[in-house]
């Protein structure tokens, strides 16, 4: 008799201790797949805590981008504009929106975006994560035109959306908060890391002397000097992710990362895009004003145009530029080329 | 009842033994935290990216000028003790004026408290550490030189960039790009190569306690001691300048200085 109370205490001390026996569901996690030319030479990607990748969220994420239902008229998805075959931006300079409108931007590719560790994206650096910017283009009365109630509305009402939402986030109780989230997840899986210059660093291939020639005009400070803003060998997203004035324009139309921090000596500030598919995502700049790369390579040779915030990388600018020979601009436009990665735009994962 | 009384101080002595040792904070320290706070001026005029983009400096050589960005790199801060085994931290920070980032640095490792005769650092990464693309951060945040024959193939980092616009009477407003590295030159055979990392020493300290040491930038130093820059000839294009790169390292002897130390 003297020993219950211990006896009592022992077993409420294990009990509390056993496994919870209700099976709790949980969505399946899946981690971004790094490619070796990533993992030997940047450091890992930006994922948030609040928004870890699991296989029903990119499933989900990978429906909503596709689907036509976050427009307003439903005649438009995230893919309209940014259309794998293109890896990921559409084929004319600015975009149109679903009622014939088109924006003032060109629609930037999506890929490597995990690896944009500044996270600001878009042209003028405004959104400050892939969910926030997510969040823009349905409510934006020139893109989609459409209002989030009535997209959750309709995703609610959808007889698949709401069991998918919870196998994605454990609630078919629909928000834009957990729809960007998805779309945030299946665009973070947008790798592209198997183009020609890839297996060259690898040791998988070897270029052209007329390739070689023209990564040596692209990393010449006295030539094109183009990697301290897209990258080098050992920075294979192939841009730094940030913004610089290089010497477009003298007067600003668009006023770019100014435009967002009110500080006018971002004016004319714009984010470097990557380099890589280039041959897949003409026309170029924050406007596409240029419709090829031969365009893009004269721009920077003889085209410069100065003004108080153009950038001081921007060399040479009162004779235009750094007036490479026709030769050193075919070079360079060759080495340009080996960033394509054709695996990217038919990759199973990526379709509708 | 023999039991529960047993129980009962098992437990008080269980629950005692967590408790903390109060004595612990009486022992004075034998290993204290440094930190290295890294302060910009132009001839002591104090100089925050706040200051920047605006052309209002004047070097040696009369041109007015404008810091658009800094940053630079220092590695293996080193105590040096009488009788004993340097400490060399094999650590480096990318100091980014321009983002605020970095300012500060608190290397992981704890100094022994005691007399130094010297406390040091590198300007940049001395030939050991300067191997190319070893470092997924620096490598991440553009920092690599291009490994290219023109360079003499050896790759590396790096030093500094300092970057800006400067006028003169004579001269509209031109991008300067003042770029220093381990200077290089591809066109012989083979590639001259000179090391230009510079050590920076900061001299003689008694650490009893954890200790913040400010190390000054004086910014103007690059353009006139002891070769005053000509902004208007070697203004950009500077990495592939081997000349360049010599005055660079020549000019950044005295370019850092030992602040307040605080302990």
């Amino acid at each position: 008799m003297k020993n219950w109370f211990i006896y009592i205490l022992l077993i409420i001390s294990i009990s509390a201790c056993t496994k919870d026996e209700i099976e709790v569901y949980e969505p399946t996690p899946m981690p971004l797949s790094i490619p070796q030319i990533f993992s030997q030479n940047i450091i890992p990607p930006v994922i948030p805590n609040n928004n870890p990748q699991t296989v029903q969220g990119v499933a989900l994420g990978k429906k909503l981008f596709f689907d036509k239902k976050l427009s307003g008229n439903e005649t438009m998805a995230c893919a309209s504009c940014h259309s794998p075959q293109n890896a990921f931006t559409d084929i004319t300079p600015t975009s149109v929106g679903i009622d014939g409108t088109f924006g003032s931007r060109n629609s930037m590719p999506l890929f490597n975006l995990a690896w944009n560790y500044g996270e600001r994206f878009a042209w003028d650096g405004k959104e400050l994560s892939i969910e926030r910017q997510a969040l823009e283009p349905v409510q934006n009365p020139i893109e989609m035109h459409s209002e989030w109630d009535d997209v959750v509305n309709k995703l609610q009402s959808d007889p698949e959306y709401p069991e998918l939402f919870r196998l994605a986030f454990k609630t078919t109780t629909i928000t834009k908060e957990l729809t960007t989230k998805a779309i945030a997840q299946f665009e973070r899986t947008l790798i592209s890391a198997n183009s020609k210059f890839d297996r060259y660093s690898l040791g998988q291939a070897t270029l052209t002397a007329q390739e070689e020639n023209g990564l040596n005009v692209f990393l010449d400070e006295t030539k094109g000097d183009c990697f301290h803003c897209h990258g080098n060998p050992n920075n294979p997203l192939w841009t730094d992710n940030i913004f610089h004035n290089n010497g477009l324009d003298s007067n600003f139309t668009d006023l770019g990362l100014g435009g967002v921090t009110g500080d006018t000596n971002d004016n004319g500030k714009f984010k470097s895009p990557s380099l890589r598919n280039l041959a897949y995502t003409a026309p170029y700049m924050h406007d596409g004003r240029f419709n090829t790369i031969d365009e893009v390579i004269e721009f920077y040779s003889t085209g410069l145009q100065t003004s108080s915030t153009v950038d001081p990388l921007m060399k040479k600018v009162t004779q235009g530029g750094v007036n490479l020979s026709a030769q050193d601009k075919a070079d360079l436009k060759a080495f340009l080329l080996t960033l394509s990665d054709p695996s990217f735009l038919t990759n199973p994962d990526f379709q509708e | 009842m023999k039991r529960i009384f047993a129980l009962l101080v098992f437990t008080a002595i269980t629950l005692t033994s967590c408790g903390e040792d109060l004595d612990d904070n009486l022992v004075a320290k034998t290993e204290v935290e440094t930190t290295f706070n890294f302060t910009h001026n132009w001839d002591d005029t104090a100089v925050t990216n706040s200051d920047f983009n605006t052309v209002q400096y004047t070097n040696a050589n009369g041109e007015m000028l404008s810091i658009e960005k800094l940053r630079y790199l220092i590695s293996d801060i080193t105590f040096s003790r009488e009788g004993e085994e340097d400490i060399v931290l094999d650590i480096y920070n990318l100091v980014d004026v321009t983002n605020n980032n970095n300012l500060s640095f608190t290397p992981e490792t704890k100094i022994p408290t005691g007399t130094y005769t010297n406390v040091s650092f590198t300007f940049g990464f001395d030939a050991e550490d300067n191997v190319d693309g070893a470092y997924l951060d620096l490598n991440s945040e553009s920092w690599a030189v291009p490994n290219t024959p023109m360079l003499g193939s050896v790759g590396g980092y790096h030093y500094m960039q300092l970057e800006g616009k400067f006028t003169n009477s004579t001269t509209p407003e031109t991008g300067y790009a003042y770029h220093t590295i381990r200077a290089a030159d591809g066109s012989t055979t083979p590639p001259t190569i000179q090391e230009t990392a510079i050590n920076v020493d900061l001299g003689p300290v008694v650490i009893i306690n954890d200790t913040s040491f400010e190390i000054k930038m004086n910014i103007a130093e690059w353009f006139k001691n002891t070769y005053q820059w000509d902004l208007t000839q070697w203004n950009n294009m500077l990495m592939p300048n081997f000349q360049a790169q010599l005055k660079m390292n020549e000019n950044g002897q005295n370019v850092f200085s030992l602040g307040t130390i605080t302990q």
